[in-house]
């Protein structure tokens, strides 16, 4: 197949020790991912069941707020909530009631659980029948968790994706489902792309409205976009669908791969992938180039955060000329992250999970050229004289595909380049 | 419970932090799931702080909640003590650790740590950020603060600035020089600033210059019980108050310095003529009392405007804020929720919002002019200039930062009398803010049906009179709206025509 990528001579890291640490984790909870699943979703508005630190914690990670009145909000549980004096349930079928009157273009609500809601084992899962009943067929009410002890930041699209997975209409037909939130201009890139290959009935999960013909059955395979998708991928191949394994596509050859993949599997020619791929793909190249001019050679340390990491760190070395230092992820799943894992060449310390002081104890030894981590770390290791760039920033910038890739190596070589104009007009770097 | 969109405070141990994060030598164990780490993120971003917050999380999963969160969180103590060696710590739970009730204070007890440790009491699901402010200075000085001869000298502690805090820099700079220049030795500025070892030495001072309330006001009354020290009750944030505020510390210190007020220009920039089309423009204020209430004195008796609505979102300063109200001839707003404070000000169609980024976002939907005084904060309100809001260099910067985002006097008369100039007619917004494009030109005028618009009250505008409104520049146009049906209302008219329109501009001309 013309796009089958060489493994690294020296060996790839899919069996390399794993470092597991256990202490404090400086990650997001999945209540996050509400701030890009509320913009792709536009008829769904999510309804986190927590208290005033979950309404806080959306409000401070969208960095500035949403202009618009957002399509999410925080039933903030009170004192006679958790003593019992009120009824959790009659209380937020009243909050959903005045919602959906004050918000008719709501179509499918997400009741998203929550670290307080959990503890205090507040069923969900009940409220969303009930409330199903209600409100159908003009509402479709689902829930998930997207809560710090169950989730961790990326997860929460996980978790939500799950969700949505059980009341898919099923499917005899042969259909081919991508799963994974993308901002709409590269999801339209993508099916541009499968279009070129000649693949017919391709449908997106999420797809951007309740109306959209999304459906599942045995005869149903798909692909991820977003390495943090386990769950997802489990529901799935629950009702009969089959994950068709491939790097994700993030840069030149991580796009290909995933490319190929699907081609593979569908018996497109050589000669239609080579016609459909091959500008974006010397697109894609000619710019990654260009930004990687700066990070050839460079030395890069991930810090958990989103899962994206072992593919980027692919990317990084791969496409980049970076050398990997430490990758970190929260979670490692061999079935996703394998075949990433095996074109990463050999090594960086690999290791799943965290104790952030231990791990920036790590990071202060290597001195990394630049290191990739939560925006609570980045300022203090700039201030310690170490390049950072926010991790948060790679899930809200379209960063997948061929025409993308030029702009995620610019997006890790913009740190670089500013330190080195900064330094350059003498102004001193401690 | 209750559906909140947006709030204006965090969780009362988001408050802990901003104490323990403007301290030194203090750490604070948080008993908290993953996820909670979020808050370093308001401190290390927002504030640009080039440090992590001192605050170890434990950061419990679901599959600890099984096992053992009593060890996790005493393990946790203990490698905080190991790796940060502080002089003091807090402990405490987040709202999700408070039901599991592992009580931190007391697990950290049992340790027999050789250094202080505060426990905090921080009722989650009742209190929010500034309680939690207050609460967690007052446990630390009440546990640290010994009883210590007063300096031989006169001095005072300053009292409140926190990490994060609105503009708690600048004040604390400022206000320090003005008790400099009265001759007045500052012996403990906390909590921002300050060691646990500084807070033992606050029963030197002879009093205390309270300039946080919201978060110092517990701290500054347990002080004066114990330590005999009275603090200082005026907020100085415009000129009259820190003129006022300069004579309580007189009182209290009996210092009779002479006070260089050169740099004071707010009085005279309010005095010269280009400042005339301030007068009576009506302003909504709204933030934390202790700002709201300074604002409103500034608003009515130093900028000349008009206040015609004013309310804040912490319930600690309901009483206050409302006699403020009486005072001002309003009813007080006081609420957190975001969306009716939205309504309250789209009734009110003020000429200016002085409010917090909340309501700027409010301001910008509505097309009326914002100046932020309050916390919550931005990275915006943490600018790299000197730029506090007390003394008399604060007094500047009020002037200043309130007429920025109106259109200027005489550009207001132009805009009132050229209308229609495809360049410079009122909907391009102030001349002096970038990004206002004109708009195309001649966007053909209705010609059209004479549709009857209904306005509240069943007042219906005829299409005369509406056409009318619309010339009238936006800045103006809601009063005019709300004058002339308040005029209508008020004499049964049902339907306002042009001469309604005139009859109102003319009843409420000033």
């Amino acid at each position: 197949m013309t796009g089958h990528i060489t493994p690294p001579v020296t060996g790839g890291c899919r069996s390399a020790p794993v470092l597991k640490q256990r202490g404090q984790r400086e990650v997001f909870c999945g209540l996050t991912g509400i701030i890009w699943l509320h913009r792709k979703m536009q008829d769904a508005f999510f309804l986190v069941v927590g208290s005033r630190t979950c309404a806080h914690l959306l409000q401070s990670a969208a960095g500035v707020m949403i202009f618009a009145e957002p399509r999410f909000g925080t039933a903030i549980l009170e004192e006679s909530d958790l003593a019992g004096l009120n009824d959790a349930h009659a209380e937020l079928d009243r909050e959903v009631a005045a919602l959906l009157s004050r918000r008719p273009d709501i179509r499918q609500l997400f009741l998203v659980g929550s670290c307080p809601s959990e503890v205090i084992k507040l069923d969900l899962s009940r409220a969303a029948e009930r409330l199903t009943q209600a409100y159908a067929p003009k509402v479709r009410v689902l829930e998930y968790s997207g809560s710090g002890i169950e989730t961790t930041f990326t997860q929460g699209e996980d978790a939500c994706l799950a969700a949505m997975v059980p009341v898919l209409p099923k499917t005899e037909a042969r259909n081919l489902v991508v799963v994974g939130a993308l901002p709409d201009v590269v999801e339209d890139q993508m099916l541009s792309l499968l279009d070129g290959l000649g693949i017919e009935n391709v449908q997106v999960l999420p797809a951007r409205t309740i109306d959209a013909d999304v459906a599942v059955g045995p005869n149903t395979v798909f692909a991820l976009t977003q390495p943090f998708l386990g769950d997802t991928h489990a529901a799935l191949e629950r009702h009969g669908a089959r994950h068709l394994a491939a790097p994700f596509p993030l840069g030149e050859e991580g796009t290909t791969a995933w490319l190929a993949a699907i081609a593979a599997e569908f018996g497109v020619s050589n000669e239609r992938f080579a016609t459909a791929t091959e500008a974006p793909r010397r697109r894609a190249r000619q710019a990654v180039a260009q930004a990687a001019e700066q990070l050839d050679g460079k030395s890069v340390f991930f810090f958990p955060d989103s899962q994206l990491e072992i593919p980027l760190a692919r990317f990084l070395t791969r496409e980049c000329g970076m050398t990997a230092l430490e990758v970190g992820s929260p979670y490692i799943h061999d079935a996703l992250h394998g075949p990433d894992l095996d074109l990463l060449p050999a090594g960086p310390q690999i290791s799943e999970g965290q104790d952030v002081d231990l791990q920036l104890d790590r990071c202060r030894a290597a001195r990394p050229d630049l290191t990739v981590c939560g925006l609570g770390l980045a300022n203090p290791l700039e201030a310690e004289g170490l390049s950072t760039k926010w991790a948060i920033e790679l899930v809200f910038t379209p960063v997948h595909f061929y025409e993308q890739a030029g702009d995620l190596a610019s997006l890790f070589a913009r740190p670089l380049r500013r330190k080195s104009i900064l330094n350059r007009e003498g102004i001193a770097a401690e | 419970m209750k559906l909140t969109v947006w709030t204006y405070e965090g969780p009362p141990h988001v408050g802990a932090m901003r104490v323990a994060t403007g301290m030194k030598g203090l750490h604070y164990v948080l008993h908290a799931p993953q996820g909670d780490t979020y808050a370093d993120l308001l401190f290390t971003m927002i504030e640009r702080r080039d440090h992590r917050p001192p605050v170890t999380y434990t950061t419990f999963q679901a599959r600890d909640l099984g096992a053992d969160t009593a060890g996790l969180f005493k393990s946790a103590c203990q490698d905080a003590y190991d790796r940060f060696k502080p002089e003091a710590i807090i402990v405490g739970a987040s709202c999700t650790a408070e039901l599991i009730q592992d009580d931190p204070g007391g697990l950290a007890e049992t340790m027999g740590l050789d250094i202080p440790v505060i426990a905090l009491e921080l009722p989650s699901y009742q209190r929010k950020e500034n309680f939690g402010a207050d609460e967690t200075f007052f446990q630390i000085v009440k546990a640290l603060a010994k009883q210590m001869p007063k300096t031989e000298r006169v001095s005072c502690n300053i009292i409140g600035p926190t990490a994060l805090g609105f503009r708690h820099r600048d004040d604390v700079q400022e206000i320090t020089n003005l008790l400099y220049e009265l001759g007045i030795e500052v012996n403990v500025t906390a909590p921002m600033g300050s060691t646990p070892t500084d807070i033992a030495k606050m029963g030197q001072a002879h009093f205390n210059v309270l300039l946080y309330p919201e978060t110092g006001e517990a701290a500054a009354r347990h002080c004066e019980k114990t330590f005999n020290q009275p603090y200082t009750k005026t907020i100085p944030i415009g000129a009259g108050a820190t003129w006022e505020f300069i004579e309580e510390i007189r009182t209290l210190s009996g210092s009779t310095n002479k006070i260089d007020d050169d740099r004071l220009r707010q009085t005279w920039w309010s005095r010269s003529v280009d400042s005339t089309y301030l007068t009576g423009k009506r302003v909504f204020i709204f933030g934390d009392g202790t700002h709201v209430k300074a604002a409103a004195r500034v608003a009515r008796d130093e900028m000349g405007f008009e206040v015609v609505g004013l309310g804040c979102y912490n319930r600690e300063f309901a009483r206050d804020v409302r006699a403020l109200g009486r005072e001002y001839g309003v009813e007080a707003l006081i609420t957190d929720d975001y969306l009716l404070v939205e309504k309250t000000i789209e009734e009110l169609q003020p000429e200016m919002i002085l409010g917090t980024q909340m309501e700027r976002h409010i301001g910008k939907r509505l097309g009326i002019p914002c100046a932020v005084i309050s916390a919550p904060v931005h990275v915006q309100d943490f600018p790299a200039r000197y730029s506090p809001q007390m003394g008399f260099e604060g007094a500047n910067v009020l002037f200043d930062t309130w007429i920025h985002p109106l259109v200027m006097g005489l550009e207001e008369h132009l805009l009132h009398m050229f209308r229609d100039d495809f360049e410079f007619n009122d909907e391009a917004g102030p001349s002096h803010h970038g990004g206002h494009a004109p708009k195309a030109a001649n966007s053909p005028a209705p010609a059209t049906p004479a549709q009857e618009v209904p306005a509240g009250d069943n007042i219906i505008w005829l299409s005369d009179a509406e056409r009318e409104l619309k010339k009238i520049p936006f800045f103006v146009r809601g009063k005019a709206r709300r004058n002339t049906e308040s005029y209508a209302v008020e004499r049964g008219i049902n339907q306002i025509t042009l001469d309604t329109l005139y009859e109102a501009k003319a009843h409420f001309a000033r």
